[in-house]
């Protein structure tokens, strides 16, 4: 490619397009007005969100869905602050996250100038990298490491701050084809050495058990995944993260581990006598202490050296790309039958589904891990279910059903009430034909409904379920347990009629206040070929888990 | 225990801000920070002396190599190591006591960089033990003030660090 005059604001969005990016979430303002300008003239849509962060959660999803890194933009000042929350999200869950924010002129950086914020220094803990461009003749450059740091390795967040003068200033620009950077080699095939040890240890192994993390879906390992499964009839279980990396339904998986965890999934991790922990950072919220590691041998692999033997003890660390670690895996090993420690954990599993479903049908309002379940009955195989945090989080993750095209998609490390439904914007942008749910509660919905009016304006025809208790349910619940029940805070009267809300917007739905009614408004949601939102009724006192 | 890390970086602006940030966040103690140049100009090379067990220091490691602009990162057991750091002393000094101080000068092997009718600047470099010793024996002529540079280290030998 020869070289071109031209801004650096056009230039940024050449090289977007060089990358291949066809949708871009922003929330405009001064600083970034000459880059949008710029866009105008390209065929990358901008998707107005009504809130920066939302412009975040959104690309995020659309990262999370395609695997490849997606960008969102903001102004300086409030704008780029207001990008925090969204990039420290992204941040924990290693979501590959172009952030563009502008900045006030070169030579106001450091007066306090209006809308200034020391973007690159507030989000400095929760980035990648990030790169404040000075020299507007270095934007190829910048932009083409940014995309390299940002989706290759453990994927993360890299924040771009273009100060406005820099935006316009004319350069020569050529956008490179690839990009060094000495001191970052980020994938790379696990020690040989390691592998044989894993595989003997395996081998001599009655109780292995395999944790699949968020990192199976980074580098799309849920085909290796299943096979070591399968071949070496090991039982799986996830963390949050790692909901869906081999199918819901298979045999052999047990679910979700953690403090809201399932309890077949806490058993087995207690029970087994060897673990593979695969791209999963083992942290506290999933192991809730260190000693049912006693005795256990542990096989960690993960990309990031730094995750290994931060949370828990290893005996076998492998450093690497999963996918490539587990084919190298894969070839040291044979059929192995582990039929009595399946015969274990299938007996307990099965006691625990029974209990859970007598307690289902004497739900009074909706039981909401009734809805969870029928709702997944009648989702199409490639669906995306999104959730937000608090019980409406755990209700979802322990009872969504995915098969191998669904996917899970929450906050898993930061826990961001908000999440879900800009989140689920971002996914149906990417994937239209991707039938994708937000599940929130009620005080999630709160923080991020304006972003209804993002999916009407743009058409983007996602699903919305507010699950109103009325409470900020899940700190009532850690209230009721830690602090006598004295309740505080969490009374949410005065929320509005969702409903009402929706239709507002001009978004149509309907309020599902019992068991019996929701197959039918389930049904008819799917069906709807617009957004649309179901307003659920769940039991105030209606807890996070059963158990 | 302390450990002597030596990291080399990426010359470009904010790497400090992104070193000294992180070892804030995780909480990890540094007791001396030191930054310079290498021969290459576009490298610099950090010293930090900081404080951990073997488990803080393995996350220190992993967390700096993590660093897009960090290019290496080594930690070298005390005894392989040359380590050096610079102070200047000023300390109180009739001229009945001059003679005093400059004997100690020359036993010590510091320099005298600056007098004045009430005063005498010490220089000298060391390692960290020899420069605490050296403090104490001025600090009975009444020290004004002191400045240290921090440690700076080198590997024994032929071993060399380099990007
Ligand atoms: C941005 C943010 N603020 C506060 C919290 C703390 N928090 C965790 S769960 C929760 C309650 C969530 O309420 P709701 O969305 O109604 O869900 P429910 O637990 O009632 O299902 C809160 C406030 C959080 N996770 N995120
Ligand atoms: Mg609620």
């Amino acid at each position: 490619m020869a070289t071109e005059r031209m801004t650096v604001a056009a230039a940024m969005v050449k090289a977007l397009e060089q990358e291949g990016i066809k949708h871009i979430f922003g929330y405009p303002g001064a600083a970034i007005c000459p880059f949008f300008d710029e866009l105008i003239k390209s065929d990358i849509q901008n998707i107005l969100v009504r809130h920066e962060a939302n412009s975040g959660h959104a690309a995020a999803g659309y990262a999370r869905i395609t695997g490849k890194p997606a960008v969102c933009a903001a102004t300086s000042g409030p704008g780029a602050t207001n990008l925090i929350t969204a990039i420290a999200t992204a941040h924990m869950d290693s979501v590959p996250l172009i952030a563009i924010t502008g900045q006030v002129v070169s030579n106001q950086i450091g007066r306090d100038a209006f809308q200034e914020a020391d973007i690159t220094g507030a989000s400095e803990p929760f980035v990648k990298h990030s790169f404040l461009v000075k020299d507007g003749t270095t934007i190829a450059e910048v932009m083409k490491k940014a995309f390299y740091i940002s989706g290759t390795g453990r994927p993360g967040p890299v924040l771009i701050d273009v100060p406005m003068d820099i935006q316009k200033q004319e350069i020569d620009f050529e956008y490179p084809d690839t990009v060094e950077i000495r001191s970052y080699k980020p994938s790379f095939l696990g020690n040989k050495l390691q592998i044989k040890k894993a595989a003997e240890a395996l081998k001599n192994s009655s109780k292995p058990l395999i944790c699949a993390g968020g990192g199976i879906f980074t580098v799309n390992a849920s085909g290796e995944l299943l096979q070591l499964s399968e071949m070496c009839d090991i039982p799986v279980i996830s963390t949050m993260m790692g909901i869906g990396a081999i199918p819901t339904e298979h045999k052999n998986y047990y679910g979700m581990l953690g403090v809201f965890g399932v309890e077949t999934a806490k058993y087995a991790l207690k029970e087994c006598d060897l673990l593979i922990a695969l791209g999963a950072r083992m942290s506290d919220r999933s192991v809730t202490s260190l000693s049912p590691f006693h005795e256990t041998v542990v096989i960690h692999i993960d990309v990031d050296p730094a995750e290994i033997g931060k949370n828990s003890p290893v005996n076998i660390p492998i450093v690497g790309d999963v996918k490539k670690v587990l084919e190298q895996l894969l070839t040291e090993l044979n059929e192995m039958k582990h039929p009595r420690w399946q015969d274990m954990l299938y007996t307990h599993k099965s006691e625990r589904v029974k209990r859970n479903t007598d307690n289902e049908k004497s739900a009074e309002l909706v039981s909401p891990k009734y809805f969870v379940k029928t709702l997944c009955k009648y989702l199409p195989d490639k669906c995306a279910v999104c959730s937000d945090v608090g019980s409406n989080q755990i209700w979802a993750a322990n009872n969504v059903v995915l098969s191998g095209q669904g996917r899970f998609i929450t906050s898993g490390g930061m826990g961001t009430m908000g999440y879900a439904y800009p989140a689920a914007v971002g996914i149906k942008t990417a994937e239209p034909d991707r039938e994708v749910v937000a599940l929130s509660g009620d005080g999630s919905f709160q923080m991020s409904f304006m972003e209804l009016a993002t999916a009407v304006q743009h058409g983007i025809n996602v699903k919305g379920v507010v699950f109103v208790n009325n409470y900020l349910g899940m700190v009532r619940e850690y209230q009721d347990k830690n602090f006598e029940g004295r309740r505080t805070m969490v009374d949410l009267s005065g929320s509005p009629d969702f409903l009402k809300i929706a239709e507002a917007y001009g978004i149509k739905g309907e309020t599902v206040s019992g068991n019996d009614r929701v197959e039918c408004a389930v049904k008819k949601m799917i069906e709807a070929n617009e957004p649309y939102l179901l307003q659920v009724m769940v039991d105030r006192t209606e807890r996070s888990l059963i158990e | 225990m302390k450990h002597t890390i030596s990291i080399l970086v990426e010359n470009n602006a904010g790497v400090l801000a992104r070193i000294s940030g992180l070892f804030a966040r995780r909480g990890f103690n540094i007791y001396s920070l030191a930054v310079g140049v290498t021969d290459n100009e576009k490298v610099s090379r950090i010293t930090i002396v900081a404080d951990g067990d073997d488990y803080t220091l393995e996350q220190i490691e992993k967390q700096l190599n993590k660093l897009i602009d960090v290019i290496k990162v080594r930690t070298v057991k005390p005894d392989e190591l040359l380590q050096r750091e610079l102070v200047l002393v000023k300390v109180s000094c009739t001229a009945a006591q001059r003679h005093e101080l400059i004997s100690i000068a020359k036993i010590t092997q510091a320099k005298i960089s600056d007098i004045s009718i009430d005063s005498m600047t010490l220089e000298l470099s060391d390692c960290e033990s020899r420069l605490e010793n050296f403090q104490e024996l001025l600090r009975p002529y009444g020290i004004k003030e002191v400045v240290r540079t921090g440690t700076i280290a080198i590997q024994k030998g032929t071993a060399a660090l380099r990007a």
